[in-house]
């Protein structure tokens, strides 16, 4: 479902069936429409069985990285005796990507028994769900989700009668965008300040309070039910493009588009029938001028590369971009791109951690030269330097925060280059007022 | 149990180092110093600062040196063009909000933020007429202060107090480019450890506030020492500025001190440059003192030593050299002799986390000498004897009023001061001897290593090591006998360090005996 | 900034909070991982969190004040000093900022009477801030008041939404 629309013909709903349904958040809502049979089916698997049907789906990881899921689940060591942990990351700050919070105020206990049976494949007893501050509504609807999960015996020290514990902890986050990057997910969890961590150490080896950690997203996680009972070979069926992209993905389409929303599409749907046929296009009167696909860290597309790409991993990465997280913001003519590439600017230099040099004072910078531009104060010599730091920004440091602000001004410099022109030589009026 | 070496080549020089080094301790021993912020060898690594990317050929990516362990084979170039240029650009993005106050800044002259920036940042700033982030002064506590606009968030005082001391009084506040170093309102930084930060800070952003404005650091001369204060024995480096002491600070020794020294030895240095100095060798002739020059008064004191048919007590202070109460034991050898170093008792205050470390209850720096040369005799019963002493030869102790007075009341006194007590009245000799910055000397520490100070500034006036004073004398009690002509010579004349010589201690020192239990 | 209170702390961990908290403590094999949720229970009885708070929460979990406020500045959503009645967050990071966001903040300011952002309005009932990306960008503009997450906000519905938040 396309929430908040009517579902569309060429969606594909499999996690957003639900959407909207307020009786699919209760237990006994969600048993009835099929809930919880996977996890009675993986509390009869080994765990290499589940991580085997993961792979074979081609499930990769819908958080941003796309990281083959059951791979990552295998990095885990088998007999160690040492506690092994899951964190689910429900953080979901990346701007434009809204896709988690409907599966987690619609569709709770999909999340739970995703994450129940995530537990199983990796031997872990207990589940950390990691869930921003400011998603208050999810928050209440989620963890009364859970307390009826433990309450109806799916979670607890005997699943299902199984003799196998699954416990489930809902963490509430406190207002960061970083933790939404998995070692400094840890961190908040484990009652730290939101900072990365250096890897290796990797999760799998030392994570959580220093034990054996895999985190996935909510988006990946919800699937994992679906693969099981329906089977891998089905969801390994669902790809319209690149067969390394099965499955559906949830799009949260943002921005200029009639009908914003979330939506499930097949992978591999054209972005111009998701834009144009799906979300309805552009408002009256106005031309597609930009599309940032995968949540504010991938790189801009010109409507020409939008218009002839497969939305998926690799027809995104063919043009030059990432699928990311999924969160897609349409601009249309109306958009002053310097003016947004400023904003996202903003946005990392507030939430950079400040460990590391290049992006504490390289976020901030970039900001305070892209804001002097706008105030029509900019030098010629200003585009210039901008790709410099951007360079100076990537591949730099701890985590890629510094590298996805330096990601929006490359592209933006790029493809979008007459904008900026246009406020250096004074030909477009300042859009910020005097200091 | 062997290590399993590796070898690499780091800037063309091949390095074979044990399993698991990192980088940059690996480039160390090949002789490369890898430029760096947050990393030091006595922390945590957090690998933030990213001065010390380096690049490993066939890796796509720059690699931090302090938190990479070297794989065999690797070649790793510290100053490629690409590491340089990562070099440049955080030294750049270190410099936009650091403000130009070098000229009133306490580290210029001794600030690596200076030196790497001269030796690899760009000539001119692209920052252009931005104001700099600001945020006021902070007051930390006792000695220190926080110039907040100054710090390079490094958060090498917050891991030293996290992970040092073990009392988290420091963290990092809010995020981006608004962090700064903040201290809980309730606290202050005071822990016996805390003036380490100063120094681990590598700008001038963690201030001493004894040490504010006082000198610049090229004006300082620096001199090898060993802190005075008690048996720990840390090894400190003595700043002057035209002969006047000015400021101790920690010298790195793995073995005693690693890099760090406590507050109250730190804050121990004023004594050194008192100018109330005895300068001339003086006797007592009706009552009052005399001048005299020092073969007058080295005949004199070794005719008293001669005629000293009864109990003989010598009594030392916890700062004397090791060649000085080894000869002046030598000196007074054949007689009952009751000798006694005075050790005032304090409180201990260990670092922390670091073994064996601490600020020593016996405030005595070389009562490991004194043990080792039978100078350690029960000091309440010495001064009980001095009293009714046929002679008592005092060197360098601070009395309380009632020794005094004990001492005070022997007939014959020779007291080697470096300064003056009025309180012992008219001693029959009083000889003007060198503090420990005024003279060459070794000290033997709890542990049982023996380690070198050397002088820091010139004798007063005609003030000799108290050593040579006692050798002269004990050369001209007998034939045949010549004084050691170097304090090299006398350390090694001592029958606990036969045969050595204070080259043989280098810098950090030599353990000579396992330490005596107490 | 130290903001003294002229009454004695009344400690929050008590009774039903307390047990709330020693309930959570077995879920978490450290008792520093318990800083997070401790410092929501104490925002949530007393609106904000004070350096009394502070004190007693370090004591609670065995870590020290500065450690604490290490965390607590980390974060944007723990208030360090009383804020208004009501605390309202208006998203305008780039989503919602092509959707009009900012207008809506200026409507905010306009009609609660703060004025500014992060001020108090006069009356003590609202503070504004702005913040960033809130997940909801296809409701743009989403603006949170207190735990209530609104979404589609324009700027004329604004009046109408305050008078809801006396």
């Amino acid at each position: 479902m396309g929430y908040p629309h009517p579902i569309h013909p060429k969606e594909t709903p499999v996690l957003s069936t639900h959407f909207g349904d307020v009786e699919a958040r209760s237990y006994a809502g969600w048993v009835a429409r099929g809930g919880y049979a996977a996890l009675r089916m993986a509390l009869e698997m080994t765990p290499e069985a589940i991580v085997d049907q993961v792979k074979a789906s081609g499930l990769r990881g819908r958080g941003g990285a796309g990281f083959p899921t059951g791979m990552k689940w295998s990095f885990m060591p088998k007999e160690d005796g040492r506690p092994h942990y899951l964190c689910c990351n429900a953080d979901e700050s990346e701007p434009g990507t809204f896709k988690d919070r409907e599966i987690l105020r619609w569709t709770p206990h999909a999340l739970i028994e995703g994450c129940a049976i995530g537990a199983l494949a990796i031997r872990a007893e207990t589940t950390y769900i990691f869930i921003r501050g400011e998603y208050t509504e999810p928050y209440h609807i989620l963890q009364a989700a859970v307390d009826e999960a433990y309450a109806a015996g799916a979670l607890g020290a005997n699943a299902f009668g199984s003799g196998k514990r699954i416990e489930m902890i809902v963490h509430r986050g406190a207002g960061a965008y970083i933790c939404g990057e998995e070692t400094a997910l840890m961190n908040a969890i484990e009652g730290r300040r939101g900072n990365p961590r250096i890897k290796p150490p990797f999760p799998a080896v030392s994570g959580l309070f220093g034990q054996p950690t895999t985190i996935n997203n909510v988006e990946t996680l919800a699937a994992v039910p679906h693969i099981l009972v329906r089977g891998a070979a089905w969801y390994a069926g669902l790809s319209l493009s690149s067969p390394k992209s099965t499955g559906t993905k949830l799009i949260s389409v943002c921005g200029h588009v009639q009908r914003p929303g979330t939506y499930e599409i097949t992978m591999g749907l054209s972005m111009q029938e998701l834009i144009f046929d799906i979300c309805g296009g552009m408002r009256p009167g106005r031309t597609l001028k930009a599309v940032i696909p995968g949540g504010s860290s991938v790189p801009i597309m010109t409507p020409d590369e939008v218009m002839d790409c497969a939305t998926d991993y690799e027809g995104i990465a063919a043009k030059g971009s990432l699928l990311g997280s999924g969160g897609m913001i349409v601009m249309d003519d109306t958009t002053d791109m310097v003016y947004q590439i400023m904003r996202l600017a903003r946005f990392y230099a507030h939430e950079s951690c400040a460990q590391c040099t290049n992006c504490r004072e390289g976020t901030a910078w970039t900001t305070r030269i892209l804001e002097r531009i706008l105030r029509g104060e900019g030098k010629a010599s200003d585009l210039d330097l901008l790709l410099d730091l951007a360079d100076n920004m990537t591949g730099k440091t701890i985590c890629v925060l510094s590298d996805s602000c330096a990601t929006q001004v490359v592209s933006g410099i790029k493809k979008f280059r007459g904008e900026f022109d246009a406020y250096l030589s004074g030909a477009k009026a300042p859009a910020l007022a005097e200091v | 149990m062997t290590t399993e070496m590796v070898s690499v080549t780091i800037e063309g020089l091949p390095v074979s180092v044990p399993k698991g080094t990192s980088i940059i301790e690996a480039a160390k021993r090949a002789g490369v110093m890898v430029p760096h912020y947050c990393y030091h060898p006595s922390l945590p690594s957090p690998a933030v600062c990213r001065m010390c990317l380096v690049e490993i050929e066939k890796f796509p990516k720059l690699v931090p040196a302090c938190v990479t362990p070297i794989v065999d084979g690797q070649v790793i170039h510290v100053h490629s063009p690409a590491a340089r240029k990562a070099r440049e650009g955080v030294l750049e993005f270190l410099l936009i909000n650091h403000p130009l106050d070098c000229p009133v800044c306490d580290q210029a002259g001794e600030c690596e933020l200076q030196d790497f920036v001269f030796q690899e940042g760009q000539a001119a700033s692209r920052y252009g007429d931005y104001p700099k982030r600001y945020n006021p002064v902070e007051d930390f506590g006792p000695d220190i202060l926080y110039v907040a606009n100054r710090c390079i968030l490094c958060t090498r005082c917050v891991r030293f107090m996290d992970h040092v001391t073990e009392t988290p009084v420091l963290n990092v506040s809010e995020r981006g480019d608004r962090a700064y170093i903040g201290i809980d309102p309730s606290a202050v930084l005071d822990h016996p450890w805390s003036g380490n930060v100063v120094d681990l800070c590598p700008v001038g952003s963690l201030v001493s506030k004894d040490f504010l404005h006082k000198a610049r650091a090229w004006d300082l001369d620096k001199t090898a020492s060993i802190c005075p204060g008690c048996t720990q024995g840390c090894n400190i480096m003595v700043d002057t500025r035209d002969d006047m002491v000015v400021r101790l600070r920690p010298r790195a020794n793995l073995e005693v001190n690693r890099h760090f020294v406590c507050d109250t030895g730190r804050a121990d240095y004023r004594w050194m440059n008192r100018g109330d100095r005895c300068e001339t060798p003086m006797v007592a002739e009706a009552g009052k003192l005399r001048a005299v020059e020092w073969p007058d008064a080295l005949r004199r004191l070794a005719d008293l030593v001669a005629a000293a048919s009864g109990p003989v007590v010598m009594l030392v202070g916890g700062r004397a050299s090791s060649e000085s109460l080894g000869w002046l034991r030598t000196l007074l050898d054949g007689r009952a002799l009751t000798a006694a170093m005075k050790v005032p008792i304090g409180p201990e205050a260990p670092i922390g986390a670091i073994p064996n470390l601490a600020l020593r209850a016996e405030r005595a720096a070389n009562l490991g000498g004194a043990e080792l040369l039978s100078v350690s005799g029960d000091w309440t019963l010495a001064v009980a004897a001095a009293a009714s002493a046929s002679l008592v030869v005092v060197l360098d102790v601070e009395l309380d009023n009632a020794e005094a007075a004990q001492v005070a009341s022997a007939g014959t006194v020779v007291h080697l001061a470096t300064v003056a007590d009025p309180r012992l009245g008219v001693p029959t000799l009083l000889l003007p001897v060198t503090t420990m910055v005024e003279e060459q000397g070794v000290y033997v520490n709890r542990d049982g290593r023996a380690q070198r100070f050397l002088p820091a500034r010139p004798a007063p006036g005609m003030a000799w090591p108290a050593w040579r004073v006692a050798a002269e004398a004990w050369a001209l009690l007998a034939d045949g006998r010549e004084a050691p002509a170097t304090a090299s010579e006398a350390f090694g004349a001592l029958a606990p360090f036969a045969g050595m010589s204070h080259r043989d201690l280098g810098l950090t020192g030599r353990v000579v005996t396992a330490g005596v239990a107490r | 900034m130290t903001l003294h209170s002229a009454e004695p702390h009344v400690p929050v961990f008590t009774g039903d909070t307390k047990a709330r908290l020693e309930a959570l403590a077995t879920k978490y094999p450290t008792r520093q991982a318990l800083l997070l949720p401790a410092l929501w229970m104490i925002q949530e009885a007393r609106g904000w969190v004070s350096p009394d708070a502070i004190l007693e929460v370090a004591g609670e979990l065995g870590v020290t004040p500065a450690y604490v406020r290490g965390v607590i500045s980390f974060y944007t959503m723990y208030h360090t000093h009383p804020v208004g009645r009501h605390f309202i967050q208006v998203c305008t990071t780039s989503p919602c900022n092509i959707c009009g966001a900012e207008g809506v903040v200026e409507a905010f300011l306009e009609h609660s009477g703060c004025g500014e952002l992060g001020a108090t309005s006069p009356d003590g009932r609202f503070t504004v801030i702005e913040v960033e990306c809130l997940g909801a960008c296809a409701f743009a503009t989403p603006v949170l008041i207190d735990d209530d997450f609104i979404e589609s906000v324009t700027p004329e519905g604004v009046p109408a939404i305050l008078a809801r938040y006396p």
